[in-house]
């Protein structure tokens, strides 16, 4: 069942040929009238680069003409973590230990809750116009697709939109965005995640924060092959495939796609650029505090740090440390050189750096233990 | 293309009718017969958009003002949380503009206007619940904009419109002012197959004329341009557009030199962060009174050594350049002159004179200068404090220079030439005492041993050091004992320990 289409990109490519200005329409028009009869169409991403494959879900989302056909895009990535859209990175994760093991971080456009995605996780999004948007049926199309491969396996669906399997373990969560006329829906499906890697990570960075933003509802969790130890990967990639064109009686083959081709997704460059930047990924937390005590061992005292967080950029600190250690001026002067800065330790470590250039040790030790706090 | 007239503008919209076809953008006609009669809903009629349009060219004209409600979002949603505001009141907006961020559910949805004016109130907090069907802005339109709420609009086959939704928005924005958008709609044309040449990939007048250009072969007078601005008051401007028929290639008038407006303003703000940090070192680095020394170096037989060396180091997988020589250098002849390697205090009271020789590498990076240094240069070999140069490199251009990498340094030496430049006059970094500004290699003609004219590599270097407790002799010294490592490398192996 599976037919690989792939013979038609460089047809797709030779007509499109230099004109910048047409290849765009050219692109849309093979997600809207296309040689194959089905007006579904199933994408898979060779790519496992979590930000490009955002950036893939952000094109279609744009680019294609979802009131005439929808799209099933199937991916999976890296070891990453991935945060809602209105959430905070610093109280989901520890920015920290992501740094040391090399795991990315990512906020994709969708809201909801943070997920830890690696090689083992099978990412789906459900592309469909704002009126057939249905994430239920969607997730029947998952529901069934397991059933129909491993019977014994209880999976159903509940309310909130997870799949819980036996009853008990949560295999899958969703969010989705909704836009002019096009909306997606994606949901991650465990089938051999690391969970030790997932807890180690998804604490948060630093003590004392106060935010408003969406918080994460951690749930017991569980993997495919805990329970159906011989599902392969792949058996399950197909079996969602066939079960979504069952489904929407669409008959698309599977198609391998590289995210990063700009003369298949013009212009997908710039959406990954963003995606990654610093802006979107830490600027658009919403604003938060964090209240902390700053740990001055030669003091053997401790201090109080305030900081108001918006923007990912500090607006305002203050500084308390025991008067007689250090003179409040010095505090002062190292709150005032932090604000404006990111909240970051090596953003701040450079103000810092500069600025203690004048200073003594116990400036150097208070300095310490403020980056510290920050991650 | 049906140009279907409603009213009493049936008169100008044929005569605008006959000039689309001919390609012909005559807004301004319209100007000058606006009336400002409410236009009431004869909703089965087509109208063409742009006719309501064509009435708010440059005049903001105070209209009613709507309460824009939020709409259904589907799945019997029937409250949501206010995320993010993208206006504030008194922005202004035009239709299509992203209003705000709403989330329910594992939803993320963004609200847009089906309006262009101003907004007038917004009626909730972020993080505030806001409910479906209750108002949500209330955004003071223009006049005409009222037609907007007509919900059979013109339906011409090659841009449907589709059924209204609230929520109007593309993932990717098509940016464009609505004049041009106005354009666009008039010629049939989809926003989304222009490419835009202006900022962010706006779509400018000049795309949607290109474009229309390239579809029908015609070339457009460069007078169009012109035509599409806010006329003047008076009435025979009117006529006189009016009366002129549409523009050949033939009749190219010299398009009037417009009076360039400055429209630049100053902009002030407060000096943040890591900038009012180094105003505060500079401030302390200026009170040291500095002197200076400069001298040539020869790097003939080190740049024909580097060359050697430097596949050598690249199979180790580390970048070889000339600062790990020059590094190096420095901290041999701060063996013979430890004094360049101390520190005072405040008042000058005391000198500590620093055991290790942590060599900083001053580094221009998106943050701004930086100075991170090689940790005890003293017991490392060449190629170590290359390794230890790639990393800080790496580390710089990602932003990612931790406190450690950036203080205690102990003396530093700044590679300007990287860039450019020759001579310099480096400041000092408190609290160190000495610093090295390193320029350009360049190839000049110099006299060698013998008499004769040679290609010699030559590199200039300009010191600077505390005049309090370095005397110029010191400098001098110092200076040369590191030029001779540099110009005969083969004496360094013999002092490396």
């Amino acid at each position: 069942m599976m037919c690989r289409v792939r013979g038609m990109f460089p047809l797709l490519r030779g007509r499109t040929g230099n004109q910048r200005s047409w290849s765009w329409s050219w692109s849309s028009r093979f997600f809207t009238d296309s040689g194959s009869s089905s007006a579904g169409l199933v994408l898979q991403s060779r790519s496992t680069d979590v930000h490009q494959n955002l950036a893939l879900e952000d094109w279609i989302d744009a680019n294609v003409d979802l009131q005439r056909r929808s799209v099933l895009l199937l991916w999976r990535n890296r070891p990453a973590v991935v945060i809602g859209r209105h959430q905070n990175p610093w109280a989901e994760c520890d920015l920290k230990a992501m740094r040391r093991a090399g795991i990315a971080l990512a906020r994709r456009r969708s809201g909801g809750g943070t997920v830890f995605h690696d090689l083992g996780n099978l990412n789906l999004t459900f592309f469909a116009s704002k009126k057939a948007y249905d994430r239920q049926r969607n997730l029947k199309v998952v529901t069934e697709a397991l059933r129909r491969l491993r019977p014994e396996l209880d999976v159903r669906a509940t309310d909130r939109l997870d799949i819980i399997l036996n009853g008990h373990y949560k295999i899958s969560g969703t969010a989705s965005r909704l836009s002019r006329q096009s909306s997606y829906h994606h949901c991650t499906l465990l089938h051999s995640a690391d969970r030790s890697a997932l807890s180690a990570v998804l604490r948060p960075s630093c003590p004392g924060i106060h935010s408003n933003a969406t918080p994460s509802v951690p749930s017991p969790v569980a993997n495919l092959i805990d329970h159906a130890p011989s599902l392969q990967w792949e058996e399950l990639v197909e079996g969602v495939a066939e079960q979504y064109n069952k489904e929407f009686c669409f008959s698309s083959g599977t198609v391998l796609v590289d995210p990063s081709d700009e003369t298949l997704f013009p212009d997908v460059g710039r959406l990954e650029a963003e995606l990654r930047g610093w802006n979107w990924t830490f600027g658009k937390t919403p604003k938060f505090s964090v209240e902390t005590q700053l740990q001055l061992p030669e003091a053997r005292r401790s201090g109080r740090l305030q900081v108001d967080v918006k923007n990912g950029r500090i607006d305002g600190c203050s500084i308390d440390a025991p008067a007689d250690w250090i003179c409040e001026r010095l505090s002062g002067e190292l709150s005032a050189v932090l604000v404006g800065e990111r909240f970051c330790p090596n953003a701040a470590a450079a103000a810092v750096a500069a600025l203690l250039r004048c200073e003594n040790r116990r400036m150097r030790e208070l300095c310490a233990a403020v980056l510290q706090v920050m991650g | 293309m049906a140009a279907v007239t409603r009213g009493s503008f049936s008169v100008f919209r044929r005569l605008v009718s006959q000039q689309y076809r001919r390609r012909c953008f005559r807004l301004q006609t319209f100007r000058s017969v606006r009336t400002l009669q409410p236009l009431s809903s004869t909703s089965d009629r087509k109208l063409q958009m742009f006719s309501s349009r064509t009435l708010h060219t440059t005049i903001m004209s105070r209209g009613p003002i709507v309460q824009f409600k939020l709409s259904d979002i589907g799945e019997g949603i029937m409250e949501v949380t206010v995320k993010e505001w993208y206006v504030k009141e008194g922005d202004k907006v035009s239709q299509f503009d992203s209003i705000c961020e709403v989330q329910s559910d594992k939803a993320s949805v963004t609200i847009t206007s089906r309006y262009d004016g101003v907004i007038k109130k917004l009626y909730y907090d972020v993080d505030a619940t806001a409910l479906v069907g209750k108002p949500l802005v209330d955004i003071e339109t223009e006049s005409s904009s009222e037609l907007i709420q007509e919900e059979d609009v013109v339906e011409t086959p090659a841009m449907a419109r589709e059924e209204h939704t609230h929520q109007e928005i593309k993932g990717h924005k098509t940016q464009a002012t609505p004049a041009v958008r106005r354009l666009a709609m008039e010629n049939n044309i989809k926003l989304s197959e222009v490419v835009g040449t202006g900022k962010d990939g706006r779509i400018l007048k000049e795309d949607i004329l290109n474009f229309l250009a390239k579809q029908t072969g015609a070339i457009l007078p460069p007078t169009l341009f012109q035509e599409i601005q806010p006329p003047p008051p008076a009435a025979p401007a009117a006529a006189a557009a009016a009366a002129r028929p549409a523009a050949t290639p033939a009749t190219l008038k010299p398009p009037p030199i417009a009076k360039r407006v400055f429209t630049g303003k100053d902009v002030t703000e407060p000096l943040k962060g890591f900038h009012k940090a180094m105003v505060k070192t500079m401030s302390a680095a200026l009170k040291i009174p500095h002197f200076g020394y400069c001298d040539e170096v020869d790097l003939s037989r080190l740049v024909s050594l580097r060359s050697e060396l430097k596949s050598l180091s690249e199979s180790r997988g580390v970048r070889l350049s000339y600062m790990p020589f020059f590094i190096k250098a420095a901290s041999l002849g701060l063996l013979h002159f430890p004094i360049l390697n101390a520190s005072v205090d405040e008042g000058c009271q005391n000198i500590t004179y620093k055991a290790s020789h942590n060599i900083g590498l001053a580094m221009d990076t998106s943050q701004g200068l930086l100075v991170p240094n090689v940790k005890n240069v003293q017991l490392l070999s060449v190629f170590e404090i290359a390794q230890e140069l790639n990393r800080l490199q790496t580390l710089g251009t990602a932003g990612q220079l931790g406190a450690a990498d950036l203080s205690g340094g102990t003396f530093t030496l700044s590679n300007i030439g990287s860039i450019g430049g020759t001579y310099a006059k480096p400041v000092i970094l408190p609290p160190e005492v000495a610093i090295g500004a390193i320029g350009k290699v360049q190839i000049l003609p110099r006299f060698d041993a013998a008499g004769q004219v040679v290609r010699a590599h030559i590199m200039q270097v300009s010191w600077s050091a505390d005049h309090r407790i370095i005397d110029g002799a010191t400098m001098c010294r110092f200076s040369n004992l590191w030029k001779e490592y540099l110009e005969n490398p083969a004496s360094m192996v013999l002092d490396l320990k």
